[in-house]
């Protein structure tokens, strides 16, 4: 059964536009509909009119390329747990309902447009140690270090952040460290991430915090809102790595 | 136009390794003077912007998206192919290869096949090295799965995510070269021409996506990564943003562009379920492992599909297939699901799906091994189909999900214009006319990590000492110009009619006439209503907002214009080959058994067609192709 609803979405020209909700009414939404088909929807209609559409950002609709957020009802990813806007489905909500959609809201994260934001700080964090440094060419046989399935799922548990933001729009002090804790996890559980493991701990926190993000309190909501259920234990292990990484350096110098 | 392949002589097992020591070098330093330009960031761009970097050349990498991270690679479920043979089932090179041509139905270049099997196991290594957590047994090492049109396990995944952890392994290199100041990194930046000096690459313009600005932007080679066009057919498998464009810009500045026609449906996907719909969702191919596919035996059986016993069901693939199974190639599975629903067999309310069914597996293995290897996949079909598919069997449907046509390159993967390079599911030359399941991985990052570092030099190493082009030279004026005419054309229609919707009816065309099976009649019919349909679009398209910021309408409008002309092109190229083969199904060429029927006589070639102008039809150039080592014969997986 089709139904309709009351939209009341962010409007915001350009990072330096201060911005607004605006309300839209929209009829013959189908309970089959992805949430992203239904802003696809409204936005047809708005450009029928000559009324510019909503800018979000999207790509896969499958959940994975991490591209889509929307912050909506208040909710990071919508209601579901474990699920990203693209995923969401219009089953979800009912006849009459009024749905609020907001951007991401960080100041890490600059609107760019409507609801889409800039999320190149988790570039910049990568950058500065989210990787193994290996040139193309110097691997040895991938069988040479057998990794036990029980580590190697952990770290696979991890590498699954589609760096998507949610964490950080879900949390009070805009903190990205569960997004950090992931790539660290990932890469100090393996071995092929050993050499360079507190050295990639300590300059991926510099960069973080150099980026604005806040501090985790430990309240829980980034957890509750990674559409990968990434776990906040990792954020522990972020801790007791970034902490023998000063220890470490302490004794070196 | 001549198409010299540029094919090592010798032994096919030593081309590779002759070419690699007959090209000529850059050294080191020389290495420095080089700006080469990589646009797309998927598995081949982020590998090879990262490997060239690495090398010591000054890259600049462009992508569409906000992150170089979230390319349409990342999407890939069911696996990468390497023959490592970790599992003594009598896997080699050799195999690899074999099967590589025979699944595309004999249109591929056999020694580009070669090499890809041969780099096929340093990729496992390379991934392994970056930190990618692929799945492993109990004892540490790494495991294996089986795929479509093979009969060993060579398959190497990380779940259901293996593109993602890939090209987060790609990412991550490409993200320290970043740091290392060797790489400039451009996001939301779209490609929108090709510049050439003299008939050589030596340049992109480029629109920035956030504030609009046209910008030039010179290098000494280009490479194009920038995947495939199957969302001409609107719904595919494919992100939102996967386009032709770049590719498209590149074909009308004089590269050929081959085997259009050749594209991929696959077998495993959600069926369509309404107009609202802008995408179909793929369920990996990895399924068919222990999924089985059926129909019930009675058309006009209106049950529930537990309630209908064993000795009604049709497991079709079984019954036509008993050497492969449900395992048969895409192409093949995917007509046999047509065939049955064609036929009045399909199931669900539409009655346009097959049953995939892991009832079996679920009492064979246990519920929990089910969901430790295929849970995440279950988990996506429940979210968007609202059925629980540990209790009744899925619905599936094949769907557009990778072009095999592309770019025309040489062995060295440069296209027709020299110093133009393209790499991955961009260009055409590894897969002829049907791609094997977990070989779009592994071809992207064969390009990227081990091909291109070592032809590129081939190419460079005769510009050293020549004179260097900027941006100031006329054809970056006259390129910027053509840009902005094109966008400025675009926005002046101020018709009725969103780009959207001349995408939706594109793609019906597409879909009907050029789609999972293809007739003369058909393909005549759409070269009228093609262009007729463009038309319309032209003077009744509208956009809203302006050229000067964050315009996804605009965005939109420009690759579905350029759709509008590979559509076109893959019809001549279709109605062009007259017979059957791979993902190219002619209704007219098929054996007794509604199989492929290949004309290797007439037909045995690579079709390169070449942009004439506005106004003039494309020329056919013909690459011949020549098997000394696969024997050509029908495919058969009985």
């Amino acid at each position: 059964m089709n139904f309709s609803i009351t939209l009341k979405i962010w409007r915001q020209k350009s990072e330096f536009d201060t911005g607004r909700f605006v309300s839209y009414n929209l009829d013959h939404v189908s309970p089959d509909m992805s949430f992203l088909e239904m802003l696809d929807t409204l936005n047809v209609q708005l450009e029928e009119k000559g009324k510019e559409t909503v800018a979000f950002d999207h790509d896969c609709r499958e959940g994975i390329c991490g591209a889509c957020s929307l912050y909506i009802n208040g909710e990071p990813h919508g209601p579901d747990r474990g699920t990203t806007t693209c995923q969401l489905h219009m089953r979800r909500f009912k006849e009459g309902d009024v749905i609020y959609i907001e951007p991401w809201r960080a100041k890490p994260f600059k609107v760019v447009k409507d609801l889409v934001v800039d999320r190149s700080s988790f570039d910049r964090i990568i950058q500065a140690g989210g990787y193994i440094s290996v040139n193309t060419g110097n691997a040895r046989d991938a069988n040479a270090i057998p990794i036990g399935k029980t580590k190697s799922d952990l770290a696979f548990d991890a590498a699954a952040c589609i760096g998507c933001g949610a964490c950080v729009a879900a949390c009070k002090n805009a903190s990205a460290m569960l997004f950090v804790s992931a790539k660290v996890t990932q890469l100090s559980i393996l071995p092929q991430g050993h050499p360079e493991r507190y050295d990639r701990v300590s300059k991926m926190v510099s960069v973080m915090d150099q980026e604005g993000f806040g501090n985790c309190t430990n309240e829980g909501e980034c957890e509750a809102a990674c559409p990968k259920e990434i776990k906040k234990e990792n954020i522990s292990r972020l801790n007791r790595e970034f902490i023998v990484s000063k220890v470490k350096s302490a004794f070196s110098s | 136009m001549e198409l010299n392949s540029k094919i090592p002589d010798g032994p096919i097992e030593k081309k590779w390794d002759k070419h690699k020591f007959d090209v000529k070098l850059v050294n080191p330093a020389n290495k420095r003077k080089f700006n080469i330009i990589v646009v797309g960031t998927g598995l081949a761009g982020g590998s090879a912007a990262a490997s060239l970097a690495e090398l010591g050349y000054n890259v600049k990498c462009f992508c569409i998206q906000d992150s170089p991270r979230r390319a349409h690679s990342i999407a890939a479920q069911g696996g990468i192919n390497a023959a490592k043979n970790y599992q003594n089932d009598g896997d080699s090179v050799y195999r690899l290869f074999y099967d590589t041509v025979k699944g595309g139905d004999f249109r591929s270049r056999e020694a580009n096949v070669y090499r890809l099997a041969q780099l096929s196991v340093n990729i496992i290594d390379q991934c392994v090295a970056q930190g990618v957590p692929f799945a492993r047994d109990y004892g540490g090492l790494l495991d294996n799965r089986s795929f479509g049109g093979a009969q060993v396990s060579r398959t190497f995944y990380a779940r259901g995510q293996t593109g993602q952890q890939l090209l987060l392994g790609a990412y991550s290199a490409l993200s320290r070269q970043i740091s290392l100041g060797n790489v400039d990194m451009y996001p939301r930046h779209e490609m929108l021409d090709l510049v050439t000096v003299d008939g050589h690459a030596r340049g992109i313009i480029t629109r920035n996506l956030v504030n609009g600005s046209i910008e030039p932007h010179a290098g000494d080679a280009v490479v194009l990564c920038t995947g495939g066009y199957v969302n001409v057919f609107y719904l595919s498998t494919n992100g939102q943003g996967c386009n032709v464009t770049a590719s498209w810009r590149a074909y009308k500045n004089g590269a050929a562009f081959a085997n259009p026609c050749y594209t991929q449906i696959h077998p495993t996907c959600l069926p369509v379920s309404g107009d609202h719909q802008s995408k179909l969702t793929l369920m990996s191919e990895s399924l068919r492992n222990d999924g089985r596919v059926w129909v019930p035996k009675n058309k006009e059986d209106k049950r529930r599909p537990n309630e209908i016993p064993e000795n009604e069901r049709d497991y079709y693939l079984e019954r036509r297939y008993p050497a492969f199974g449900n395992l048969v190639p895409r192409d093949v599975a995917s007509r046999a699901a047509k065939k049955m629903c064609d036929d009045g067999f399909g199931v669900g309310a539409a009655k346009t799906s097959v049953y995939l069914d892991f009832a079996n597996a679920i009492e064979r293995m246990g519920k929990q091994t089910v969901e430790a290897k295929y849970g995440n996949l279950f988990q996506m079909y429940d979210r968007i189909t609202d059925e629980n598919p540990y209790k009744f069997p899925m619905r599936i449907y094949p769907a557009p999900h990778y072009a095999m046509g592309g770019l025309w390159v040489d062995y060295n993967l440069m296209s027709t214009v020299p110093g133009l390079f393209v790499l991955g599911e961009a260009n055409f030359s590894d897969h002829g006319a049907n791609r094997l399941g977990a070989s779009a991985l592994m071809q992207g990052l064969a390009d990227g990590y081990f091909v291109i570092p070592y032809t590129i030099c081939d190419y460079l190493a005769e510009s050293l000492g020549k004179d260097k082009i900027d941006t100031s030279h006329a054809s970056f004026k006259d390129g910027e110009k053509a840009v902005n005419d094109k966008l400025k054309k675009l926005l002046s229609i101020k018709g009725k009619r969103t780009a959207d919707e001349f995408h939706r009816k594109l793609g019906r065309i597409m879909w009907n006439r050029c789609g999972m099976s293809r007739h003369k009649d058909g393909l005549t019919e759409a070269l009228e209503s093609i262009p007729k349909l463009r038309e319309e679009f032209y003077s009744d398209l509208i956009i809203s907002g302006s050229g000067e910021e964050l315009n996804q309408s605009l965005e939109k409008a420009g690759r579905v214009a350029d759709f509008f002309e590979l559509g076109e092109l893959m019809v001549r190229d279709a109605l062009n080959r007259n017979e059957s083969c791979g993902g190219h199904f002619r209704e007219e060429y098929q054996t007794e058994n509604n199989e492929a029927m290949r004309d290797d006589e007439n037909y045995s070639y690579a079709a390169a067609w070449e942009y004439k102008g506005e106004n003039d039809a494309p020329a056919l150039n013909k690459e011949p192709l020549e098997f000394e080592h696969v024997h050509l014969v029908q495919r058969s997986y009985k």
